[in-house]
Protein backbone atom coordinates (compact mmCIF):
# COMPACT_ATOMS: atom_id res chain seq x y z
CA UNK A 1 0.00 0.00 0.00
CA UNK A 2 2.37 2.08 1.05
CA UNK A 3 4.26 1.60 -2.22
CA UNK A 4 0.72 2.61 -4.47
CA UNK A 5 1.40 6.08 -2.27
CA UNK A 6 4.41 6.46 -3.21
CA UNK A 7 4.27 5.60 -6.77
CA UNK A 8 1.50 8.11 -6.88
CA UNK A 9 3.01 10.97 -5.26
CA UNK A 10 6.20 10.47 -7.65
CA UNK A 11 3.93 10.19 -10.88
CA UNK A 12 2.25 13.20 -9.95
CA UNK A 13 4.78 15.21 -9.24
CA UNK A 14 6.64 14.12 -12.34
CA UNK A 15 3.28 14.64 -14.77
CA UNK A 16 2.67 18.38 -13.25
CA UNK A 17 7.14 19.24 -13.62
CA UNK A 18 6.89 18.11 -17.12
CA UNK A 19 3.62 19.57 -17.76
CA UNK A 20 5.14 23.15 -16.72
CA UNK A 21 8.50 22.23 -18.70
CA UNK A 22 6.15 22.02 -22.40
CA UNK A 23 4.96 25.43 -21.87
CA UNK A 24 8.37 26.87 -20.45
CA UNK A 25 11.17 24.79 -22.39
CA UNK A 26 12.88 27.36 -25.12
CA UNK A 27 13.30 24.40 -27.76
CA UNK A 28 9.97 23.40 -29.04
CA UNK A 29 11.18 19.80 -29.58
CA UNK A 30 12.11 19.70 -26.14
CA UNK A 31 8.78 20.53 -25.55
CA UNK A 32 7.42 17.85 -26.99
CA UNK A 33 9.32 15.23 -25.39
CA UNK A 34 8.58 16.49 -22.52
CA UNK A 35 4.53 16.08 -23.21
CA UNK A 36 5.64 12.50 -24.49
CA UNK A 37 7.05 12.44 -20.87
CA UNK A 38 3.99 13.75 -19.61
CA UNK A 39 1.67 11.10 -21.46
CA UNK A 40 3.56 8.26 -19.73
CA UNK A 41 2.96 9.44 -16.10
CA UNK A 42 -0.39 10.00 -16.71
CA UNK A 43 -0.45 6.72 -18.58
CA UNK A 44 0.82 4.95 -14.90
CA UNK A 45 -1.81 7.20 -12.73
CA UNK A 46 -4.26 5.48 -15.09
CA UNK A 47 -2.54 2.31 -13.88
CA UNK A 48 -2.74 2.91 -10.31
CA UNK A 49 -6.79 3.88 -10.74
CA UNK A 50 -6.79 -0.15 -11.92
CA UNK A 51 -7.69 1.24 -15.58
CA UNK A 52 -5.57 -0.84 -17.37
CA UNK A 53 -7.14 -0.37 -21.14
CA UNK A 54 -6.87 3.34 -21.03
CA UNK A 55 -3.53 3.48 -19.29
CA UNK A 56 -2.20 1.58 -22.34
CA UNK A 57 -3.93 2.58 -24.74
CA UNK A 58 -2.84 5.93 -23.59
CA UNK A 59 0.57 5.21 -24.02
CA UNK A 60 -0.48 3.68 -27.76
CA UNK A 61 -2.10 6.10 -29.01
CA UNK A 62 -0.93 9.39 -27.34
CA UNK A 63 2.99 8.72 -27.09
CA UNK A 64 3.09 6.67 -29.99
CA UNK A 65 1.13 8.51 -32.38
CA UNK A 66 0.13 12.06 -31.23
CA UNK A 67 3.96 12.53 -29.93
CA UNK A 68 5.74 11.64 -33.46
CA UNK A 69 2.70 14.23 -34.63
CA UNK A 70 3.14 16.60 -32.63
CA UNK A 71 7.08 16.36 -33.67
CA UNK A 72 5.98 16.72 -37.40
CA UNK A 73 4.10 19.83 -36.47
CA UNK A 74 7.00 21.15 -35.00
CA UNK A 75 9.05 20.54 -37.64
CA UNK A 76 6.77 21.51 -40.60
CA UNK A 77 6.27 24.88 -38.95
CA UNK A 78 9.44 26.94 -40.16
CA UNK A 79 9.12 29.61 -37.11
CA UNK A 80 11.73 30.66 -35.27
CA UNK A 81 10.17 29.22 -31.78
CA UNK A 82 13.22 30.82 -29.68
CA UNK A 83 11.81 34.69 -30.41
CA UNK A 84 8.53 33.71 -30.29
CA UNK A 85 8.99 32.05 -26.62
CA UNK A 86 10.83 35.47 -25.39
CA UNK A 87 9.11 36.77 -22.47
CA UNK A 88 6.69 34.03 -22.70
CA UNK A 89 6.91 33.21 -18.80
CA UNK A 90 6.02 36.90 -18.59
CA UNK A 91 2.67 36.60 -19.23
CA UNK A 92 2.45 34.10 -16.42
CA UNK A 93 0.76 36.44 -13.79
CA UNK A 94 -2.19 36.80 -16.43
CA UNK A 95 -2.47 33.20 -17.12
CA UNK A 96 -2.37 32.61 -13.33
CA UNK A 97 -5.00 35.17 -12.78
CA UNK A 98 -7.23 33.35 -15.42
CA UNK A 99 -6.64 29.98 -14.08
CA UNK A 100 -7.59 31.10 -10.40
CA UNK A 101 -10.94 32.66 -11.71
CA UNK A 102 -11.10 29.27 -13.70
CA UNK A 103 -10.81 27.27 -10.01
CA UNK A 104 -12.67 29.54 -8.21
CA UNK A 105 -15.82 28.84 -11.03
CA UNK A 106 -15.26 25.57 -10.40
CA UNK A 107 -15.21 25.40 -6.75
CA UNK A 108 -18.80 27.05 -6.58
CA UNK A 109 -20.27 25.09 -8.99
CA UNK A 110 -18.61 21.89 -6.94
CA UNK A 111 -19.52 23.45 -3.81
CA UNK A 112 -23.71 24.45 -5.26
CA UNK A 113 -23.83 21.19 -6.59
CA UNK A 114 -25.78 18.26 -5.00
CA UNK A 115 -25.93 14.47 -5.50
CA UNK A 116 -28.97 12.30 -5.30
CA UNK A 117 -28.76 10.07 -2.24
CA UNK A 118 -28.85 6.90 -4.58
CA UNK A 119 -26.87 8.59 -7.19
CA UNK A 120 -23.24 7.39 -6.19
CA UNK A 121 -23.71 3.77 -5.44
CA UNK A 122 -26.06 3.38 -8.46
CA UNK A 123 -22.79 4.36 -10.86
CA UNK A 124 -20.75 1.78 -8.93
CA UNK A 125 -23.03 -0.69 -9.39
CA UNK A 126 -21.94 -2.16 -12.99
CA UNK A 127 -18.77 -2.31 -11.99
CA UNK A 128 -19.34 -4.40 -8.46
CA UNK A 129 -21.84 -7.12 -10.73
CA UNK A 130 -19.03 -7.99 -12.72
CA UNK A 131 -16.65 -8.36 -9.64
CA UNK A 132 -13.27 -10.17 -11.09
CA UNK A 133 -13.55 -9.19 -14.39
CA UNK A 134 -10.23 -7.46 -15.89
CA UNK A 135 -11.04 -3.67 -17.13
CA UNK A 136 -10.91 -3.91 -20.85
CA UNK A 137 -13.72 -7.00 -20.94
CA UNK A 138 -15.65 -4.64 -18.53
CA UNK A 139 -15.20 -1.68 -21.28
CA UNK A 140 -16.00 -4.38 -24.25
CA UNK A 141 -19.14 -5.63 -22.60
CA UNK A 142 -20.88 -1.81 -22.65
CA UNK A 143 -19.11 -0.30 -25.35
CA UNK A 144 -20.75 -2.01 -28.58
CA UNK A 145 -24.00 -2.71 -26.84
CA UNK A 146 -25.23 0.13 -24.50
CA UNK A 147 -23.35 2.75 -25.96
CA UNK A 148 -23.19 1.65 -29.84
CA UNK A 149 -24.34 5.07 -31.19
CA UNK A 150 -21.31 6.71 -29.32
CA UNK A 151 -19.22 3.91 -30.54
CA UNK A 152 -20.75 4.56 -34.10
CA UNK A 153 -20.21 8.54 -34.02
CA UNK A 154 -16.42 7.16 -33.32
CA UNK A 155 -15.95 5.49 -36.49
CA UNK A 156 -17.87 8.89 -38.23
CA UNK A 157 -15.29 10.83 -36.41
CA UNK A 158 -12.21 8.38 -37.72
CA UNK A 159 -13.33 8.64 -41.11
CA UNK A 160 -13.88 12.42 -41.27
CA UNK A 161 -10.60 12.83 -40.18
CA UNK A 162 -9.02 10.54 -42.51
CA UNK A 163 -10.85 11.93 -45.74
CA UNK A 164 -9.98 15.69 -44.15
CA UNK A 165 -6.37 14.83 -44.00
CA UNK A 166 -6.43 13.23 -47.58
CA UNK A 167 -8.20 16.31 -49.07
CA UNK A 168 -6.39 18.53 -47.19
CA UNK A 169 -2.53 17.65 -47.40
CA UNK A 170 -2.53 14.97 -50.45
CA UNK A 171 -0.64 16.72 -53.34
CA UNK A 172 0.06 14.51 -56.07
CA UNK A 173 3.38 15.57 -58.23
CA UNK A 174 3.24 15.75 -61.56
CA UNK A 175 6.79 16.23 -62.50
CA UNK A 176 7.80 12.92 -61.97
CA UNK A 177 8.12 9.66 -62.93
CA UNK A 178 5.48 6.90 -60.99
CA UNK A 179 6.27 3.06 -60.82
CA UNK A 180 3.49 1.82 -62.86
CA UNK A 181 2.71 -2.05 -62.00
CA UNK A 182 0.71 -3.03 -64.74
CA UNK A 183 2.92 -1.84 -67.45
CA UNK A 184 6.07 -3.06 -66.06
CA UNK A 185 3.80 -6.67 -65.30
CA UNK A 186 2.21 -6.47 -68.88
CA UNK A 187 5.20 -6.01 -71.03
CA UNK A 188 6.08 -8.88 -72.93
CA UNK A 189 9.35 -10.08 -74.41
CA UNK A 190 8.83 -8.90 -77.75
CA UNK A 191 8.46 -5.42 -76.62
CA UNK A 192 11.65 -5.29 -75.18
CA UNK A 193 14.14 -7.47 -77.34
CA UNK A 194 14.93 -7.20 -80.38
CA UNK A 195 17.31 -10.12 -81.97
CA UNK A 196 19.62 -9.22 -84.65
CA UNK A 197 21.90 -11.34 -86.63
CA UNK A 198 25.29 -9.33 -87.32
CA UNK A 199 27.76 -10.23 -89.67
CA UNK A 200 31.23 -10.92 -88.45
CA UNK A 201 32.89 -7.62 -88.83
CA UNK A 202 30.40 -5.52 -89.34
CA UNK A 203 28.37 -2.99 -86.99
CA UNK A 204 24.60 -2.76 -86.97
CA UNK B 1 -7.43 -3.91 -7.16
CA UNK B 2 -4.33 -4.70 -4.98
CA UNK B 3 -3.51 -7.65 -7.02
CA UNK B 4 -3.66 -6.02 -10.63
CA UNK B 5 -0.88 -3.53 -8.92
CA UNK B 6 1.24 -6.18 -7.61
CA UNK B 7 1.28 -7.53 -11.02
CA UNK B 8 2.44 -4.21 -12.40
CA UNK B 9 4.85 -4.26 -9.64
CA UNK B 10 7.78 -5.78 -11.89
CA UNK B 11 7.31 -2.89 -14.06
CA UNK B 12 7.90 -0.31 -11.74
CA UNK B 13 11.07 -1.94 -10.65
CA UNK B 14 12.33 -1.95 -14.17
CA UNK B 15 11.43 1.38 -14.47
CA UNK B 16 13.46 2.36 -11.25
CA UNK B 17 16.41 -0.02 -12.40
CA UNK B 18 16.47 1.85 -16.27
CA UNK B 19 16.84 5.19 -14.61
CA UNK B 20 19.42 3.75 -12.30
CA UNK B 21 21.16 2.59 -15.15
CA UNK B 22 20.73 5.29 -17.64
CA UNK B 23 21.49 8.50 -14.77
CA UNK B 24 24.57 6.32 -14.13
CA UNK B 25 26.37 5.94 -17.53
CA UNK B 26 25.32 9.94 -17.58
CA UNK B 27 27.35 10.59 -14.65
CA UNK B 28 29.90 8.67 -14.39
CA UNK B 29 31.88 10.64 -17.60
CA UNK B 30 31.30 13.90 -16.26
CA UNK B 31 33.26 12.19 -13.29
CA UNK B 32 35.68 9.91 -14.90
CA UNK B 33 36.09 10.98 -18.46
CA UNK B 34 39.17 13.25 -19.51
CA UNK B 35 37.49 16.69 -20.36
CA UNK B 36 39.65 19.50 -23.03
CA UNK B 37 37.22 21.53 -24.67
CA UNK B 38 38.32 23.66 -27.47
CA UNK B 39 36.41 25.72 -29.85
CA UNK B 40 37.06 23.33 -32.54
CA UNK B 41 36.15 20.10 -30.70
CA UNK B 42 32.40 21.96 -29.41
CA UNK B 43 32.18 23.12 -33.09
CA UNK B 44 29.32 21.08 -35.34
CA UNK B 45 31.18 18.48 -37.75
CA UNK B 46 29.29 17.95 -41.11
CA UNK B 47 31.83 15.54 -43.21
CA UNK B 48 34.68 18.63 -42.77
CA UNK B 49 32.26 21.00 -43.77
CA UNK B 50 31.11 23.87 -41.71
CA UNK B 51 27.17 23.28 -41.10
CA UNK B 52 25.22 24.37 -43.84
CA UNK B 53 21.92 24.92 -42.20
CA UNK B 54 20.10 24.60 -39.00
CA UNK B 55 18.92 20.68 -38.34
CA UNK B 56 15.34 21.48 -38.21
CA UNK B 57 14.60 21.81 -41.77
CA UNK B 58 10.97 21.99 -43.11
CA UNK B 59 9.08 18.36 -43.53
CA UNK B 60 7.58 17.75 -46.45
CA UNK B 61 3.71 17.43 -45.63
CA UNK B 62 3.30 14.09 -46.98
CA UNK B 63 5.29 12.53 -43.41
CA UNK B 64 2.77 14.24 -42.09
CA UNK B 65 -0.28 12.62 -44.15
CA UNK B 66 1.03 9.21 -43.29
CA UNK B 67 1.41 9.81 -39.78
CA UNK B 68 -2.28 10.90 -39.38
CA UNK B 69 -3.82 7.85 -41.61
CA UNK B 70 -1.27 5.39 -39.13
CA UNK B 71 -3.43 7.26 -36.26
CA UNK B 72 -6.61 6.69 -37.20
CA UNK B 73 -5.56 2.70 -37.74
CA UNK B 74 -4.30 3.03 -34.51
CA UNK B 75 -7.25 4.16 -33.03
CA UNK B 76 -9.35 1.07 -35.28
CA UNK B 77 -7.48 -1.92 -34.03
CA UNK B 78 -7.22 -0.21 -30.74
CA UNK B 79 -11.51 -0.46 -30.63
CA UNK B 80 -10.64 -4.23 -31.18
CA UNK B 81 -9.12 -5.66 -28.39
CA UNK B 82 -12.09 -5.04 -25.91
CA UNK B 83 -14.26 -6.30 -28.49
CA UNK B 84 -12.31 -9.59 -29.15
CA UNK B 85 -12.14 -10.78 -25.26
CA UNK B 86 -15.75 -10.03 -24.61
CA UNK B 87 -17.49 -11.28 -28.01
CA UNK B 88 -19.19 -14.32 -26.20
CA UNK B 89 -20.98 -11.73 -23.87
CA UNK B 90 -22.11 -9.34 -26.58
CA UNK B 91 -23.73 -11.34 -28.77
CA UNK B 92 -24.40 -10.32 -32.63
CA UNK B 93 -25.72 -7.27 -31.80
CA UNK B 94 -22.28 -6.16 -30.55
CA UNK B 95 -20.27 -8.35 -33.44
CA UNK B 96 -22.55 -6.38 -36.36
CA UNK B 97 -21.95 -3.17 -34.88
CA UNK B 98 -17.94 -3.70 -34.75
CA UNK B 99 -18.91 -4.84 -38.31
CA UNK B 100 -20.39 -1.76 -39.48
CA UNK B 101 -17.90 -0.02 -37.60
CA UNK B 102 -15.04 -1.59 -39.55
CA UNK B 103 -17.35 -0.92 -42.45
CA UNK B 104 -17.26 2.73 -42.30
CA UNK B 105 -13.27 2.60 -42.02
CA UNK B 106 -13.11 1.10 -44.88
CA UNK B 107 -14.91 3.53 -47.02
CA UNK B 108 -12.37 5.76 -45.78
CA UNK B 109 -9.41 3.37 -46.57
CA UNK B 110 -10.54 2.33 -50.11
CA UNK B 111 -11.09 6.18 -50.56
CA UNK B 112 -7.37 6.86 -49.57
CA UNK B 113 -6.01 3.70 -51.63
CA UNK B 114 -7.73 5.26 -55.20
CA UNK B 115 -6.88 8.35 -53.91
CA UNK B 116 -3.38 7.14 -53.74
CA UNK B 117 -2.38 8.50 -50.52
CA UNK B 118 -0.84 5.35 -49.73
CA UNK B 119 1.91 5.44 -52.38
CA UNK B 120 5.04 6.99 -51.88
CA UNK B 121 6.11 9.05 -54.54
Amino acid sequence: MIVTTVAFYLFAAITVASGFMVISAKNPVHSVLFLILAFFNAAALFLLLGAEFVALILVIVYVGAVAVLFLFVVMMLDIDFSELREGFLQYLPVGALVGLILLVELALVFGGWVIAPGAAHAGAEPVAAFGALSNTRMIGFVLYTKYVYLFQAAGMILLVAMIGAIVLTLRHRQDIKRQVIANQVGRRREDAVEMKNVEPGQGI
Amino acid sequence: MEDLLHEYLPILIFIGLSMVIGLALLIAPFVVAPSKPDPEKLSAYECGFNAFDDARMKFDVKYYLVAILFIIFDLEVAFLFPWAISLGHVGMFGFWSMIVFLAVLTIGFTYEWKKGALEWE
